[in-house]
């Protein structure tokens, strides 16, 4: 059989650990959203003194890549400070299920970033968080470091698929090396727009085809 | 494991009958004709060859010299929309349908690209053309129509005669991609006035590398491949005499109680035990007036490419339109098309029958569809909260 899977991902697709609602968490958030396919929400329990995740779990409506991704983390996490957990990447969550394949990066990303926003969620709730500063060009370039490049798994930046990001006045235009025929194009600047959009000083993302 | 093969709308299994008579054609008919004047073993080939196209041209009502053999549904349809426009001694509009098979959509683009016009028409949420829509896209630079018999990825029948009678009194050429729907929709040529078919051979329990176009006499053509002169000088390339006559021996294996009246019932089961099994459903497409072996359903709030793992995990073969499924990441554009709702294309299945089919395996896969909704229901962010 060559199921594009691994044996521990599989393991946690069939048998997802901590799946459910906490009623009481300390925190939530959700990623995603049907028109990228995939949805995750997490809910956190935090220990108010040691800010260790005392108790998480997780909900999703996504495929394979994302329930096994969403489980893992959910494991990982599990005991650790906030602080630690922040540290965990979407690399780690891929390399704890044996690998993904390259098309499905994307899904640990996901997982990797609901985890992220629920950790922010705590920290806005329990007044962790300073003031907000304005965004700048490479903290951009960081979120857009989000969204994979299907083909190589890796993420766009570092495959060199963005040409350039401008962000003057509230407008960020990315110019990617594709064609706008690219059989991955929409799903590139869907994926760049959702991972962009949130930032709350961004106006407008207009998304360029160079080749 | 015994499998359930429940993807025969993508491709179906060989008849035994197919494989025996294709495997005496490879060991024993393997010389080509390179002339009309060819030695005898190359003539033989040749005879069993136009045999089966003389088989496919009958099955439509058509004569064997506007029967063109190709590789498959893609290249018929790509010879057809571009060998057509390129050949247009006229205007330079073609029409064709959002839901169109990628062969077709594609085709169009690259014309574009080469500065023809090409209007991409919206579709009603069955699938069908909207036939005033149509009419309010034709003018005078129009030359071509392409649609569907029916739809790839619902099953919907279009509504073709009145679609041909429009463009008939336009006097504009039609491409109807018979991929899916062939002998099972009959066709008649001297009955239906269209001017190029799409057929292919695997999804009739014939084999997969061979396809049909039906050009009607008198239509111009501009081959797409250069070489020799086969297939009319339409198509260069040899002959593949095995594929061919398999395609024959397939077309007349066609049984209407086993391939159609059979898939029906399989077909309608499914339906009801879904219906009765899992609360929220959705059939796609027309359910009234579509393929008989074909049912796309969407299971709500569960993402399809979950479900189709988990089906295959036990054993049941089927597809989905969800974007984690597709080589682009996309969501299938027919549903998109149809609904314009990610969830609905996100949560689809594909479940299509064949005469191989039982209703056994019918009632396993309802079974099976149940545990699994329930098990990705629980965990779903989408489900209604107690």
């Amino acid at each position: 059989m060559t199921l594009p899977y691994g044996k521990k991902l599989l393991e946690h697709f069939k048998h997802p650990h901590n799946v459910g609602v906490i009623k009481d968490a300390d925190a939530k958030a959700t990623e995603g959203s049907p028109a990228c396919g995939d949805i995750v929400t997490l809910y956190l329990k935090v220990d108010e003194k040691t800010h260790k995740i005392k108790d998480i779990k997780f909900e999703s409506y996504g495929c394979a890549s994302n329930i096994a991704t969403a489980s893992v983390i959910t494991d990982l996490v599990k005991g650790k400070t906030i602080e630690e957990a922040k540290a965990i990447t979407w690399k780690k969550a891929a390399d704890e299920l044996g690998g993904l394949p390259p098309i499905k990066m994307h899904c640990s990303v996901l997982a990797v970033d609901t985890l992220r926003s629920a950790i922010l969620n705590y920290e806005e709730i329990h007044g962790l968080i300073k003031d907000k500063k304005p965004t700048s060009r490479n903290e951009i370039l960081d979120r857009i470091k989000h969204v994979m490049n299907p083909i190589r798994g890796e993420d766009i930046v570092k495959t060199g698929t963005v040409q350039d990001v401008i962000f003057e006045k509230g407008n960020v235009t990315v110019l990617l090396n594709l064609e706008e025929d690219n059989q991955f194009a929409a799903n590139i600047s869907e994926e760049i727009i959702e991972q962009l959009q949130s930032i709350w000083d961004i106006k407008k993302i207009n998304i360029k085809f160079t080749i | 494991m015994d499998y359930i093969y429940l993807d025969n709308a993508t491709i179906t299994k060989l008849h035994k009958e197919v494989i025996n008579k294709m495997i005496t054609i490879i060991e024993n008919k393997y010389a080509l004709a390179t002339s009309q004047f060819s030695h005898t073993m190359g003539l033989e080939s040749k005879e069993a060859y136009e045999e089966a196209r003389n088989i496919i041209a009958r099955s439509i009502g058509a004569e064997s010299e506007n029967i063109i053999f190709t590789s498959g549904s893609t290249e018929s349809n790509n010879l057809a929309i571009k060998g057509y426009a390129k050949a247009s001694k006229g205007g330079n509009h073609l029409i064709t349908t959002s839901v169109s098979e990628r062969s077709v959509l594609n085709s169009m683009k690259t014309l574009k690209k080469e500065g023809f016009d090409i209007t991409v028409l919206a579709v009603d949420s069955s699938g069908r053309i909207k036939p005033e829509e149509l009419e309010k896209v034709i003018n005078a630079n129009t030359i071509l129509i392409s649609f569907e018999l029916a739809n790839h990825e619902v099953g919907t029948i279009e509504n073709y005669r009145s679609i041909v009678n429009i463009a008939k009194k336009h006097n504009i050429a039609i491409h109807m991609d018979a991929s899916y729907g062939y002998l099972e929709i009959p066709i008649n040529v001297n009955e239906l006035c269209v001017d190029l078919i799409t057929l292919t051979a695997h999804r009739i329990h014939g084999p997969s590398g061979i396809g049909a176009l039906y050009i009607k006499k008198g239509t111009d053509i501009k081959k797409l491949m250069d070489g020799g002169f086969n297939e009319m000088n339409l198509r260069a390339g040899n002959e593949s005499i095995p594929l061919a006559v398999g395609f024959g021996r397939a077309v007349e294996l066609f049984d209407k109680e086993m391939d159609v009246l059979h898939t029906a019932k399989l077909k309608k089961l499914l339906i009801s035990q879904l219906n009765d099994k899992i609360k929220h459903i959705s059939i796609n497409g027309d359910p009234d007036n579509s393929l008989n072996n074909l049912l796309n359903v969407t299971f709500h709030k569960v993402e399809g490419e979950s479900v189709a793992l988990h089906f295959d995990m036990e054993g049941i073969e089927v597809i989905t339109g969800s974007a984690c499924f597709s080589k682009s990441l996309e969501p299938s554009y027919v549903l998109m098309a149809l609904y314009n709702d990610h969830e609905r294309a996100h949560g689809s299945i594909t479940f299509s029958f064949s005469r191989y089919n039982t209703k056994n395996e019918i009632l396993k896969t309802a079974d099976v569809a149940k545990i699994i909704v329930d098990k990705l229901m629980e965990i779903s962010p989408l489900k209604e909260k107690k």
